[in-house]
């Protein structure tokens, strides 16, 4: 019991809980759709095209989200706007896109004299270090993505599954699709802080991922992917705060197993359903 | 529309029975019933308006005649994709309540087409009107239903939440589907032969059950128009019959009908009208359309077989018969379209 209660007594690891929950929760539910439109790629891809946002914001002084806010929303924007005029295939853009985008704010970085590391930590992620004022900015964002998906579910579901025939009904499909990637954009500007633009593409992916070895319908793919993230995180800091760990690689690792143990155990691909089909 | 004030015009004991097939939409009925000698349009008071008039919102769409004009109509309406032109100078016009098959060779702009009505594509030059207004200005009332093939059949949703993405446009954003949409999920389903299924996943469908939900979600959005790329694709007779039969219905009530279908006899059998596409309209006719060699020629070239003097086969991809001995087939020069 102690082993779940002394951490509690410190701030911070409070705040860390909090953070890698709300984190966890936006990521799993943001990265279900994303799972569902094939986009897995685009979140690797908006993270490392954030970092250049946030090492100019750096050197500027200015908050590390506006920064990388613009980053993210705009190599986003680049990349549906170089996707729509068609010609290339989207993951050639991503892969053109986010890699110079990477590069760029590797250089920049690299142009600092002195210590950079605040800057590490959004590499590698320093849930632990977060602060009072950090968790209070996450949790607004966190709110405004998760307003906007329960506003548009339906449309951002049917245009997923198929967007010809939301398309053809007056659903606004490019609009939902800029939207999308707008919502991709804040989910990762949220998470940096927690864990890193490096690993950040695992918070969206393993969830859903692991969901969808769970449930073959969407409600209860989306619940059991937000219960996934919501509850990864902590175990992983836990882990991390007795084992004196890296917090961020702890929580994806949480998640990993999570979903090697949905393949291993889950009802549709694993043993014991061919055991199952076996006797039966 | 100035003279009364509509909302009020309304005898609220006029049963709705009452009202002749001929009725307009209130808000568009010329004032013809009121006598001239009746008071003047101000002091009006509800009840000496004209027997005639209607309740605004009682009026059944389903019992309102065909709209006057064509459902659809293309004016000289060319599209491609890139710099290649697919479809060039089409013109063309369906009424409401037809029930049309478009055929023609693979590549030869049959989806491109379907895509221009449903407003998916924008044509390069030319004019298009869907129900009376351009492309996409009533598509809440277009159902498109795409080719089996360009659907995500690992998808985690059931037969029903398909059949429910039918209504969400309709219901737009905050708002949950509510009794009258389940309502119509389950009519829609019942419909097309798959209430018993509604909950399987729709991969674990066969693929003529795959068709049916699709119809069905198209049938519970409640459309006017009707666009199927190859609905009835690859399904078993009793599947053809089945969604061929909803359709005609849905025609018969006044629903414009339009479907791709690259199978001859099917066309033939099911459809009232036919339009032969390839590169544009090469001909518009009834069913017998497809027995007319000429036109088969022009829309086929090379791909057209024919035994002895009558019976036609298409060397279409999806026909892999060999050839019966006494065959004799037709090359045109250049005329060969080719397949994308």
């Amino acid at each position: 019991m102690n082993l779940v209660l002394e951490p509690l007594g410190y701030e911070f690891f409070v705040r860390a809980l909090a953070a890698s929950a709300i984190v966890g929760l936006v990521c799993a539910v943001v990265g279900t759709y994303m799972v569902l439109r094939g986009l897995a790629f685009m979140g690797d891809a908006l993270s490392h095209a954030a970092f250049p946002g946030v090492v100019i914001a750096y050197m500027l002084g200015a908050p590390f989200y506006l920064g990388a806010t613009i980053a993210a929303v705009g190599t986003a924007l680049a990349i549906g706007w170089v996707n729509r005029r068609g010609r290339l295939r989207g993951d050639t853009t991503i892969g053109v896109l986010f890699a110079g985008m990477f590069a760029f704010g590797v250089f920049l970085f690299s142009t600092i004299p002195n210590y950079v590391g605040d800057l590490f930590g959004f590499l590698f992620g320093e849930v632990l270090g977060i602060s009072a004022t950090d968790l209070v900015a996450l949790a607004i964002l966190a709110l405004v993505v998760l307003t906007i998906v329960a506003i548009f579910w339906k449309e951002l579901l049917y245009s997923t599954f198929d967007a010809l025939g939301a398309g053809a009904s007056g659903l606004p499909v490019a609009v939902l699709e800029y939207l999308f990637l707008g919502l991709i954009a804040m989910t990762i500007v949220i998470s940096l802080h927690a864990v890193g633009i490096i690993l950040v593409v695992a918070m969206l992916i393993t969830p859903a991922a692991t969901a969808q070895l769970l449930t073959d319908r969407f409600s209860k793919l989306i619940l059991v992917a937000a219960a996934i993230g919501v509850v990864t995180p902590g175990i992983g800091l836990y882990i991390s705060f007795w084992t004196n760990t890296a917090s961020a690689a702890l929580i994806v690792l949480v998640q990993s197993a999570a979903f090697i143990a949905a393949l291993v155990l889950g009802p549709r691909t694993g043993f014991l359903r061919r055991r199952r089909t076996q006797t039966a | 529309m100035t003279a009364h004030p509509p909302s009020e015009a309304g005898p609220s004991g006029a049963p709705p029975t009452g009202v002749p097939p001929t009725a307009h939409p209130p808000t568009d009925a010329p004032p013809t019933g009121v006598p001239p000698t009746a008071h003047p349009p101000t002091d009006a008071p509800p009840t000496d308006a004209p027997p005639t008039a209607h309740p605004p919102t009682d009026a059944p769409p389903t019992d309102a005649p065909p709209t006057v004009g064509p459902s659809v109509r293309l004016t000289g309406v060319s599209v491609g994709y890139d710099e290649r032109p697919v479809l060039e100078d089409v013109n063309l016009e369906l009424a409401a309540g037809a029930l049309t098959a478009i055929v023609g060779p693979n590549g030869g702009g049959k989806s491109t087409l379907l895509k221009l009505i449903a407003g998916l594509l924008r044509p390069w030059t030319g004019s298009i009107s869907v129900l009376g207004g351009a492309p996409g200005a009533r598509a809440h009332d277009v159902a498109y239903v795409p080719q089996a093939e360009a659907v995500d059949w690992g998808f985690p949703v059931s037969a029903s939440d398909v059949v429910m993405m039918g209504r969400y446009p309709r219901l737009g954003p905050l708002r949950r589907p509510g009794r009258s949409d389940h309502e119509a999920v389950a009519a829609a389903l019942e419909q097309v032969g798959m209430a018993t299924l509604a909950h399987r996943q729709i991969g674990a469908l066969s693929g003529g059950q795959r068709r049916r939900v699709f119809l069905a979600r198209a049938l519970a959005a409640a459309p006017d128009l009707y666009l199927l790329d190859e609905p009835v694709t690859g399904v078993d007779a009793a599947t053809q019959e089945d969604l061929m039969a909803v359709l005609d219905a849905e025609a018969k009530a006044g629903k414009t009908v339009i479907a791709t279908t690259h199978d001859l006899a099917s066309a033939a059998q099911h459809f009232r009208s036919i339009v032969a596409v390839n590169r544009t309209v090469i001909a518009q006719g009834n069913a017998d359309l497809v027995l007319d060699t000429d036109v088969l020629l022009r829309t086929y070239g090379g791909h057209l077989l024919f035994i002895g003097e009558r019976a036609v086969l298409l060397d279409d991809a999806h026909h892999h018969d060999q050839p019966a001995p006494g065959e004799v087939h037709h090359h045109e020069g250049d005329g060969t379209p080719g397949r994308s």
